[in-house]
């Protein structure tokens, strides 16, 4: 047993709510099927805006409380008017938010007071595969470095166990890490 | 003509109490403990006993556990090499000497086709008639289909592949490169088998088990066994689906040597992440190989932590070992994301990505949407079936050779319980 403590911990994670979701869900494995979406719109140039709102999950519709709306751009090192991030960046924030998201879920089970988590992200690559110069470059990132600085109620090495296990249950580490069918149509 | 005699059979059907299905050690230890209590039952064996053991299993391979854990109800090792590890011909000598020893009712050859139930109990249908029986004991294994990724059948045609169960010494493969895909023991003994006869080797590791053969001067399994771990029960699990999936720790059967991923890079062999499809004839790998081996760093230190946290308590003579320092798993920090099959570099791939219990002749309600046997500590979602020698099935060495006495004694009692009064309240298991 866990010994008492004068405060319980807090890191804002219903995690009770979450491990009823994974019970609820074992009995009825179908509900846990769900389709995020968004929709882009190109504007002008390499400007484009996104906008996500609705989602589908637990057998039915669902909504975002409010529609959120992403510009991505170029910058004007690539003659763009930068308008917005780049869309690699925004798998960048992708990628942090789904596990830093998972280090605070990850902390509240196993009892550990976070105080503050930053992380932050380089991913390189050669541009020499947009570009088309040579085609033994790839397009994407060739690597992605993520840094975390973690002040927690924790030793070193549980803070290392939360970070490893955050990747370990991670969406979108698991989508840059592991192939995917991509189907692009045209209507 | 064949449509009646057949329905002949099946309407004279042998009766007994007890069918055990599989006469490995598992089947031989619910044996063991029914013969006490004078219950009639048989074991109805596809081979012989021991038959996994005999025919499914590569030349070189010795037990992970050491000789002087080995041992099943009334029975224990008594050579002179109680640190040893078994060989394939002496673990089939240990349990078929075992089942001598026991007079077991081994009916060998018996190839079971279809379980079905009946008011009576369970019919059990095989190449060699039918049995009637009011308590069924399954004890057919855990590890009886290999379970090879689906991509594989995308593989070019100039690839050749072959599962752990069907390989037997590298001499099998043709010349040239191997993939070998799986980081439990298995993948792990193979590469370095193969890579040691001469072929470049490239192990896929996915998610995996670290352990040290040795420490602070003691198996790893005395550890286990002296600080209680091996013997936690499936209730006392944190998640038991998911104790239950954990592949098998890096081992080798042998004294003094780690079974590591390291060693193997030392040695030559290339590592790459899980393999997670085929595309364009190359085999593409997980980005994830690093934050693998993080975990089961971290997990073997937490694992060792548990054992010195143990040893404080306790007077034991080992102390004057040091605490160890493990080295990190070393990675190259741009690990390869495809292998291409085309260049030549591969010839083989050795899937050695775990096994599945194949259960295609139970006509019985008591499989999960996964294809998995319902049942609470061996005691099945059915009156009177019961199931031995699944991995933490009722404690963490369950699926070991020296984990099936407890179980089949606790199954045993409720065996017996539900002969005794089958309309009573499902008894709980001691």
């Amino acid at each position: 047993m866990t010994m008492q403590t004068a405060q319980a911990v807090n890191n804002g994670v219903n995690v009770a709510a979450l491990m009823g979701a994974r019970e609820a869900l074992s009995e009825t494995p179908a509900a846990a099927r769900f389709n995020w979406r968004a929709t882009c719109n190109w504007i002008n140039g390499t400007h484009s805006r996104s906008d996500v709102q609705s989602f589908f999950g637990l057998g039915e519709e669902q909504n975002h409380k409010m529609m959120t709306s992403f510009d991505a751009d170029h910058p004007e090192v690539f003659a763009s008017e930068d308008n917005g991030p780049t869309p690699v960046e925004y798998v960048l924030v992708g990628l942090a938010s789904c596990l830093t998201a998972g280090i605070a879920a990850v902390a509240q089970h196993r009892e550990i007071q976070l105080h503050s988590v930053t992380a932050t992200l380089e991913g390189s690559m050669d541009i020499q595969g947009i570009l088309g110069m040579d085609s033994d470059v790839r397009n994407g990132f060739d690597n992605i470095k993520v840094v975390y600085d973690i002040d927690a109620d924790a030793s070193k090495e549980d803070i290392e166990a939360l970070v490893a296990q955050s990747q370990k249950r991670s969406a979108v580490f698991d989508a840059l890490t592991n192939p995917t069918n991509v189907m692009v149509e045209v209507r | 003509m064949s449509n009646l005699s057949c329905s002949a059979i099946c309407r004279n059907p042998r009766l007994t109490s007890t069918v055990i299905i599989g006469a490995g050690q598992a089947g031989l230890a619910m044996s063991r403990c029914l013969g006490q209590q004078s219950i009639d039952h048989v074991l109805l064996e596809r081979g012989e006993v021991a038959n996994s053991w005999r025919t499914e299993r590569w030349d070189s391979l010795r037990l992970l556990t050491p000789n002087w854990q080995s041992a099943l109800p009334e029975y224990c090792y008594n050579g002179n090499d109680p640190d040893g590890f078994m060989a394939m011909p002496e673990v089939i000598d240990f349990i078929s000497g075992y089942a001598s020893r026991i007079s077991a009712p081994v009916h060998c050859g018996v190839n079971v086709t279809e379980v079905t139930q009946t008011d009576f109990g369970y019919l059990v249908d095989t190449n060699q008639g039918s049995w009637l029986c009011r308590t069924l004991v399954i004890a057919s294994g855990a590890f009886n289909i290999p379970m090879i990724p689906k991509a594989a059948s995308a593989l070019p045609a100039c690839i050749s592949s072959i599962s752990s169960q069907q390989y037997r010494r590298p001499e099998q493969l043709q010349k040239g490169g191997v993939l070998v895909v799986g980081g439990s023991a298995t993948g792990l003994q193979l590469a370095q088998e193969i890579h040691r006869s001469g072929r470049e080797v490239t192990l896929s590791v996915g998610e995996h088990v670290r352990m040290p053969r040795q420490y602070r001067g003691r198996d790893i399994f005395w550890w286990m066994e002296q600080s209680g771990l091996a013997r936690q029960s499936y209730k006392e699990a944190d998640d038991i689906n998911r104790a239950r999936r954990v592949p098998s720790p890096q081992l080798s059967g042998s004294t003094n040597e780690d079974m590591n991923l390291n060693c193997l890079t030392d040695q030559g062999v290339k590592l790459v992440g899980r393999f997670s499809g085929v595309h364009h004839s190359k085999a593409l790998f997980s980005g994830s190989l690093s934050n693998v081996c993080k975990l089961a760093d971290l997990k073997m230190r937490r694992l060792i932590g548990r054992f010195d946290e143990w040893a404080m308590g306790v007077d034991i003579d080992h102390r004057v070992f040091d605490q160890a320092e493990f080295e990190p798993t070393r990675i190259s920090s741009v690990p390869s994301l495809d292998l291409d099959f085309s260049s030549g570099e591969i010839k083989t791939i050795v899937w050695a990505t775990g096994f599945r219990p194949d259960y295609s002749w139970l006509k019985l309600p008591v499989l999960n949407h996964k294809g998995m046997l319902k049942h609470d500590g061996g005691v099945v979602e059915a009156p009177g079936l019961y199931v031995m020698g699944l991995p933490f099935m009722r404690q963490r060495k369950s699926s070991f050779i020296h984990g099936v006495s407890d179980d089949a004694r606790a199954l045993c009692q409720h065996l017996v319980g539900y002969l005794d009064d089958p309309t009573g309240i499902r008894q709980q298991c001691a």
